[in-house]
């Protein structure tokens, strides 16, 4: 029989490993999750381990604005509080919560901090999951509300988003103070990708308890420049780029404001049932070039992720 | 492929310098950078040419289905990853019919696959192959299947049987149009390669186990087919994926002969089927054959090969036009913006997410964003004015409010001058439109 050639790559550089959640036999109360430490390139056994853990984060909002119709249908009355949310998720197997604290925007509701802390709280009381915890978007407010969830979540080991170049302080500040990890977001560019971590790193942030998000672009809206960022970051970081090596965040749910979800398409068969495949098949390309943790918004696109990882050999 | 060195050894050295190159080893190094033929030495020997000619072949051998303008064409890739410069052949989808359908069950197959064609940023995307599947047993059922398949439709074909007898039966009504043949593998290849021979056809190889199909590769060389497609038979996401990793990475990083050829791949009918598909179209499928392709999941499918697929060296552009977000009437603001399409999806989603009706302007940029096709002189006042005039803008509204991107404030005053509207200057990111468009509403 002829002899294949073992096309192995020879990588020296692996991807961290971070823990996050906390146990109470650590401080904390809730269940942990192990994201990273790849040594290969995504789901190649036979340059890697055999398993890999990707951690599925189901998203909530305190508030309802940015929050698609069919996503507000699939989960009905449990939308309008974070909790209820939180705990439908749990129900539907995430491994984490992503909690947006959207109603503490200064433009729209403008909750307060202590308000936005509460929710927090009342979220970690009802849900044993880790959680990623992100602010309204708006840079002044968010410093405020991070440095008080950071305070009141103490020793949970949250992951906090998201620390840009333009303002990482607040959120590193709250991370480090407290024992949680923060996300280092940059916009489609491994130079960024990696501008933010030796910021985050420079300013005192562990590089054990910083994650990239680069930005994942949704299907037919820029996935592909998506893919690639996604694919050199992790190629880099296994060739040895130091900075490169810390777990990556995706969130899928932009998938949402593609028209192909919201609108009919002749011939294109049911819209609810291709929008699970638009946000599906956004995960599945993240997955394919590097993500450790995806953000989702729909159960049904969770469900295919889980196959997916499940499918490609990795642990969901 | 060959270092310059290697390739100098094999030729006749008389530097005559009608090849154009000063020198032999001139000539070597332009052939090793692809940028001149062999044919272009008149002295080259026989035994030179065919040392030089196979080494020299793609990594990855193209194969052409079909024929006329009815053709796929599969393979000549050259890149593990697309960042590296690009993926040429998009992976071709098959959907499969068998000769056990009725008239009925046939028709509507065929007109569901018809149907699975959009139009998507100035691009069609389609189905492109139909598959006729033997499981009659029977050679002339097959054949007048095929036949009757082959009437009703112009796509390029794939005859899926493992009998070579009827398989013949079966070509000789359509070789004309050269389908692809599936399948040989051990139990059948040499009969099947001499089907494939006979008719000049491509032949798909089937084997689970890659040693094997690089095996059978061999053996249907010898029996003088050459245009071969693998097909490594996963079972799992996880062997297809791997399997078409090392296939595609031996080819090219070794330059293994045994494997230098596209992959078909059949996936099932189920979820974990169509991300087996999905998988593919990113990583190294050549054609993918489908028992049954629902319309709600073709169209994401067919967008993330369009998204793959991409050139990273030529964005995709948007038609530029003007382009009504939420319902504007004649009292409703243009607001402009590149042809570059992430920039263009950007400030769309961000527009709708405003409700407030616009008139979206896409000015042509050859697809580059706002501050790049400003700084490169593409975007400009003149520019501006020219694509308000080509789509009618200033007669669709009368309000005479052109917004810009913050970006390009200084425009302002030119931007004036040319199209004689009111400028208003919108925010820098595009994030920001929404608490934009709200404000200068209320």
């Amino acid at each position: 029989m002829a002899e294949v050639p073992v096309p192995k790559e020879k990588w020296t550089g692996s991807i961290g490993e971070m823990e996050l959640g906390c146990t109470e036999a650590g401080g904390g109360s809730r269940a942990t999750v192990t994201v990273g430490g790849n040594k290969g390139l995504p789901f190649l056994s036979f340059e890697d381990g055999p398993r890999r853990k990707i951690a599925l984060a189901g998203s909530v909002s305190d508030s309802l604005e940015d929050v698609p119709q069919a996503i507000r249908a699939v989960f009905g009355e449990d939308v309008n509080d974070a909790v209820s949310w939180a705990k439908a998720w749990k129900a539907k197997g995430a491994d984490m919560i992503c909690l947006h604290l959207t109603s503490t925007n200064p433009e729209e509701r403008n909750a307060s901090t202590e308000s936005a802390a509460d929710t927090v709280a009342a979220v970690m009381k009802a849900v044993d999951l880790p959680l990623i915890v992100y602010g309204s978007g708006h840079e002044e407010k968010d410093a405020k509300v991070m440095e008080k969830v950071g305070e009141r979540a103490k020793g949970e080991r949250l992951l906090l988003g998201k620390a840009e170049e333009g303002g990482y302080k607040s959120v590193a500040a709250a991370g480090m103070a407290n024992g949680h990890a923060v996300i280092g977001f940059s916009n489609l560019d491994i130079n960024l990708a990696k501008q933010i971590v030796i910021l985050l790193t420079d300013y005192g942030v562990g590089k054990k308890d910083v994650v990239i998000d680069p930005l994942m672009a949704a299907l037919g809206m820029g996935l592909e420049y998506s893919y690639s960022v996604n694919e050199r970051i992790r190629i880099a970081a296994l060739a040895g780029d130091a900075m490169l090596q810390v777990p990556m965040i995706c969130d899928c749910t932009p998938a949402w404001k593609a028209r192909e979800v919201t609108d009919e398409v002749p011939n294109a068969g049911e819209t609810a049932e291709r929008a699970i495949w638009w946000e599906g098949t956004t995960a599945l390309a993240a997955l394919l070039s590097g993500a450790d943790i995806l953000v989702l918004g729909h159960p049904d696109a969770m469900t295919l992720a889980r196959k997916a990882i499940s499918g490609l050999g990795g642990e969901d | 492929m060959p270092t310059a060195i290697e390739i100098f050894k094999h030729l006749p050295k008389k530097n005559c310098g009608e090849c154009k190159n000063p020198t032999c080893l001139a000539f070597a190094m332009q052939l090793a950078n692809n940028k001149a033929k062999l044919d272009d030495c008149p002295y080259l020997s026989d035994a030179g040419r065919n040392a030089l000619a196979s080494s020299s072949a793609p990594p990855i051998r193209l194969v052409r289905v079909g024929s006329g303008k009815n053709v796929v064409d599969m393979g000549d890739e050259t890149e593990l990853y697309r960042h590296d410069k690009r993926f040429f052949h998009p992976t071709a989808l098959a959907l499969r019919v068998n000769d056990m359908m009725s008239a009925d069950e046939l028709g509507k197959k065929l007109g569901h696959a018809r149907s699975l064609r959009f139009e998507r940023v100035g691009q069609v995307l389609k189905l492109d192959m139909i598959e006729a599947e033997c499981r009659s047993g029977d050679a002339t059922k097959f054949a007048s299947f095929v036949q009757s398949v082959a009437s009703m439709t112009d796509w390029p074909l794939v005859l899926r049987c493992k009998d070579a007898s009827i398989m013949n039966a079966a070509v000789a009504v359509v070789k004309d149009r050269r389908p692809l043949l599936h399948g040989a593998d051990e139990s059948n290849v040499k009969e099947m390669a001499a089907v494939a021979k006979g008719a000049s056809c491509p032949l798909v190889l089937c084997s689970a186990d890659l040693g094997r199909l690089a095996d059978l590769v061999e053996m249907a060389r010898k029996e003088g087919v050459e245009d071969l497609v693998l097909d490594p038979m996963p079972a799992t996401m996880k062997e297809s994926l791997e399997r078409c990793t090392v296939i595609r990475r031996s080819a090219i990083r070794k330059t293994f002969r045994g494997l230098g050829f596209p992959i078909y791949l059949s996936t099932p009918a189920t979820q974990e089927g169509t991300l087996m598909a999905l998988t593919a179209v990113m990583k190294y499928g050549s054609l993918l054959s489908f028992d049954e392709l629902p319309s709600a999941q073709a169209l994401p499918l067919m967008v993330l090969r369009q998204n793959i697929y991409t050139d990273p060296q030529v964005p995709i552009q948007v038609k530029a036009d003007l382009y009504p977000v939420n319902n504007p009437g004649p009292d409703a603001p243009i607001l402009f913006t590149t042809n570059f399409s992430l920039t263009y999806f950007t400030v769309l989603s961000d527009i709708e997410k405003s409700k407030v009706p616009v008139w979206l302007q896409v000015i042509d940029t050859e697809g580059l964003s706002v501050l790049t096709s400003y700084s490169a002189g593409k975007l400009t006042a003149e520019a501006v004015q020219k694509a308000l005039l080509a789509s009618n803008a200033k007669e669709r509204t009368t309000k005479g409010v052109l917004i810009i991107p913050g970006m390009v404030a200084r425009m302002s005053v030119k931007l004036n001058e040319a199209t004689g509207l009111k400028i208003v200057v919108g925010p820098k990111e595009s994030s920001g439109i929404p608490k934009f468009l709200r404000s200068m509403n209320g």
